[in-house]
């Protein structure tokens, strides 16, 4: 049998069919174009002062001085400031925020809940820099007269600016995560006689904990990029901290601070600072993905 | 003995509960404390005065136009891609590809977007620190945004409007602008609020990419600095915590109307269950 | 395995008394040849061969899940749209082999289809119905105006709307969506119309609306229809398919499959034994 003629009305529409749908995986494709480009642009002039003037890359990740016009480029004091300040708002923002979800979810009136929960999610929405204004106008001022200080601009200033900041995100998603929880699973427990408050962290807030983990990677993620929050109440010294008093630089603060006059080696050493705190929000991430697999289990 | 557990722990629930919201209500009530005593006329519609007692209408305008320019040039790429993704992507390699480029995306923090855009934009495509630079980053950091949103809408779009459709001799292209793109609107209208709220709350990069010039921008290739940044720069170099509050008060405001306006949007998608 | 075979050498036996059943009626419109049908590796459809005769309607009954669906979204190549289908065998539409064809608009303006489910867009119930023809290309709206009422006409809801043409078509009631579609359908002009069990959503008296209107239809249309009820297929069709498996376990006029059944499981399932 003869292969029917395509009708000359029909064959544009083909034609535009097949067009668009290379239009659109094209536009598509921009996504991984976008990320390739960042990848490419940001290693390739991170890299470049190890691979090609022979700066030690040990050096630059262990060194504590970064005195850029004698040539030392050592980022170990903002490696351990990024990582004490993740860490430390983790500590407090993710048990009040998940405390906060879980009000918010099970105990508050609905009519309660129906107001604030909402207002926090505006909240997550304000531009972060208000928080760094904040933490500078209250907090700073505030921990220099109660503690003693010289000087409030410090690393418990940062992790409480960033801890508040991160409190509506880690609250809105859990809160999304605990509310997911099927209603089964509340009935079936509080029919065998365990309490509301028992039933709540026996069973809703485990059924709901990869969304948990969710909001607390979303939260980390937002502590570790800050920049210019933390550049208002980091106090940018280069020291590696021994208290909690002390003033730090993170990797974010010292790319941001320095971008503006670095040329040259230094402003290649502020792409290699990218590149480790890229490599650090990965490496976050991984490792809770693989706590949250292994809590599935 | 259970019930003095459970009751630590309620009284624990309330407690953070309570200073959330503490430390929510406190930070907006401080801003707008601090800063209501600048609003006025003159201070919005007003030009920037470096001895002080100016207005903040160059910044508003830099915003103004790195809104623009980034939702004319995501818009379009980001709906056109999730259309990609949800219409005419077999499952396969490819998407799971275009997939993770899109999620990796979205964990990139700002300032390494603003390390890219000032080598990319700003030195070898030539553009210098410019509204333009700066908006094409933030064209980036809105497209995860666009295409997750609409890619969220489109599978609202009922299969049986698809099928009506085609059954009806139509081709993919005719049903998606005659009837699936309707009907998603108000959910793709949504991701675009919510990235004018990302766009508007951005500062890092942009400082990176756009430069701190306090002037109204003759062009979009004009230095310039946007609300954020410059209430970042009045605070870190001048110490005016009054007039950062003031920024503040207007930023908030347009985050609060751009949130009821997703909101109303999103209660007519859902009302639109047919 | 041992199944397959029993059942391919039944479907030839079918095959045979489908050629004496030609013969002896008149043109046929569909003609199916061995048609398998795959979802990725599961078969629904098992060499399927049946013809289809011009202006009758053609009723598929059979137990959920048996593939009456499945086969009616081969006449239109709506399963073109699922990932991963995978067809072998032939049909063909007026002497046309519909797979060899890469024109699957020319088919789908040919071969009408009604769902299940009411499936109106969210447009007025003129837009609707024009819907299809501007489609095409139509856009004098004195033509179009045409077609819509002669469509409208056509599926007897005419009188019905003719007043509110304007309004929303989500507003109607569920039978007269349904006849909508069917509207809807016609006015493309197809040859052949598809319905998938058209009133299974319907109340009672909607639904004989729709099969009064469906049998007054079979003097323009080629109908195949879907259905559940027993009675409808008794009522509106002139042959009858029973399917089972992903088979055609039995092919002939409504009457004898009605009144003697060749199979003992067509009995089954028309005297409801059946699971
Ligand atoms: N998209 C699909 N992917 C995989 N399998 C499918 C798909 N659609 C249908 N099937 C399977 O094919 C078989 C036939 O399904 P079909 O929908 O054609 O049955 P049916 O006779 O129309 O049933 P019903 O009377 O319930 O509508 C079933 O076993 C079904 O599970
Ligand atoms: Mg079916």
């Amino acid at each position: 049998m003869a292969r029917p003629p395509v009708e000359k009305a029909n064959k544009r529409k083909y034609m535009l069919e097949k067009l668009s749908g290379r239009v659109f995986l094209f536009c598509a494709l921009l996504s991984v174009i976008s990320l390739l480009l960042i990848i490419g642009f940001v290693f390739f002039k991170g890299i470049n002062p190890f691979v090609a003037e022979g700066y030690s890359f040990i050096n630059f990740l262990f060194g504590d001085d970064w005195v850029p016009s004698e040539d030392q480029f050592g980022i170990f004091p903002m490696i351990v400031a990024s990582i004490y300040a993740t860490i430390g708002a983790l500590i407090i923002g993710v048990p009040i925020g998940l405390f906060t979800a879980i009000f918010l979810a099970e105990i508050a009136p609905k009519k309660v809940a129906k107001i604030i929960s909402p207002a926090v999610q505006l909240l997550a929405g304000i531009p972060s820099v208000l928080y760094g204004v904040f933490g500078l106008a209250v907090i700073v001022p505030f921990l220099q007269n109660n503690l003693g200080l010289a000087k409030g601009q410090s690393l418990i200033a940062v992790i409480l600016v960033l801890a508040i900041m991160m409190l509506p995100t880690v609250v809105t998603v859990s809160e999304t995560a605990i509310r997911a929880v099927p209603k089964s699973y509340r009935e079936g427990s509080l029919a065998l006689g365990v309490s509301h408050i028992g039933t709540i962290f026996r069973v809703v807030v485990p059924a709901a904990k990869s969304g948990i983990l969710t909001a607390v990677v979303l939260g980390m993620g937002r502590a570790i990029g800050e920049t210019m929050a933390v550049i208002l109440v980091a106090g940018n010294s280069l020291i590696v901290p021994t208290s909690l008093t002390d003033s730090v630089r993170p990797l974010t603060t010292n790319i941001a601070l320095e971008m503006g006059y670095a040329a040259g080696v230094h402003q290649e050493m502020l792409f290699a600072t990218g590149i480790v705190l890229f490599s650090f929000i990965l490496i976050l991430n991984f490792v809770l993905a693989k706590i949250s697999a292994k809590g599935g289990n | 003995m259970r019930s003095f557990k459970d009751n630590v722990l309620r009284g624990l629930l309330w407690l953070a509960a309570l200073l959330t919201i503490a430390i929510l209500v406190t930070i907006v009530g401080y801003i707008f404390y601090k800063g209501i005593g600048l609003i006025s006329f003159d201070f919005i519609f007003g030009d920037y005065s470096p001895t002080g007692g100016g207005g903040i209408w160059p910044m508003i305008v830099t915003t103004i136009y790195t809104i623009v320019i980034s939702l004319v040039i995501a818009t379009p790429i980001g709906i056109l891609a999730a259309v990609y993704l949800q219409e005419y992507a077999k499952q396969g390699r490819l998407v799971r590809m275009i997939r993770f480029a899109t999620e990796s995306l979205t964990g990139i923090p700002s300032i390494i977007y603003g390390l890219f855009g000032a080598v990319f934009f700003v030195t070898t495509l030539k553009l210098g620190m410019s509204i333009i630079a700066a908006s094409l980053t933030l064209t980036i950091i809105i497209l995860p945004v666009i295409i997750r949103t609409t890619e969220e809408s489109l599978k609202t779009v009922p299969r049986s409007y698809r099928e009506g459709s085609l059954a009806l001799g139509n081709t993919k292209l005719q049903t998606l602008y005659k009837v699936i793109l309707p009907s998603a609107m108000p959910g793709i209208l949504a991701g675009i609020i919510l990235s004018i709220g990302r766009i508007v709350g951005e500062s890092a990069a942009i400082f990176l990419t756009a430069g701190t010039v306090a002037a109204l921008p003759e062009s979009i290739f004009s230095s310039a600095r946007t609300l954020t940044v410059h209430s970042y720069l009045v605070t870190q170099e001048a110490g005016d915590i009054e007039l950062a509050a003031a920024i503040g008060i207007v930023l908030i405001v347009i985050i609060l109307i751009l949130n009821l306006l997703a909101t109303l949007l999103s209660k007519i998608l859902n009302k639109a269950d047919y | 395995m041992v199944m397959t075979t029993l059942l391919s050498k039944h479907n030839k036996k079918v095959k045979e008394d489908l050629q004496q059943m030609t013969e002896s009626n008149g043109k046929t419109k569909i003609s199916v040849r061995d048609l398998n049908l795959f979802y990725g590796e599961k078969q629904a459809l098992y060499s399927l061969s049946l013809d289809i005769q011009e202006k009758e309607v053609t009723a598929l009954i059979g137990p959920s899940g048996c593939g009456k669906s499945t086969f009616l979204r081969t006449l239109n190549r709506m399963n073109d749209l699922i990932d991963g289908v995978n067809i072998t065998g032939d049909i063909t539409i007026d002497n046309e082999n519909i797979y060899q064809s890469t024109d699957v608009i020319k088919l789908r303006t040919k071969v009408g289809m009604v769902f299940q489910k009411a499936n109106l867009f969210p447009m007025s119930i003129y837009d609707n119905v024009a819907y299809g023809p501007r489609g095409q290309g139509i856009k004098s709206k004195k033509e179009l105006d045409k077609i819509v009422e002669e469509s409208l006409r056509g599926a007897a809801i005419w009188d019905e709307v003719k007043d509110r043409l304007k309004t929303s078509a989500l507003g109607l009631s569920g039978g007269q969506q349904q006849r909508i579609c069917i509207a809807r359908a016609i006015a493309m002009k197809p040859e052949i119309i598809l319905m998938d069990e058209p009133t299974s959503a319907l109340d009672p008296i909607s639904t004989l609306k729709v099969e009064e209107l469906i049998a007054d239809m079979k003097k323009d249309y080629t109908i195949v229809i879907v259905t559940h009820n027993m009675q409808q297929a008794a009522r509106v069709s002139d042959k009858t398919a029973f399917f089972l498996n992903g088979e055609v376990v039995e092919f002939d006029t409504t009457d004898k499959i009605f009144s003697v059944p060749k199979d003992q499981r067509t009995e089954d399932y028309i005297t409801g034994r059946f699971g």
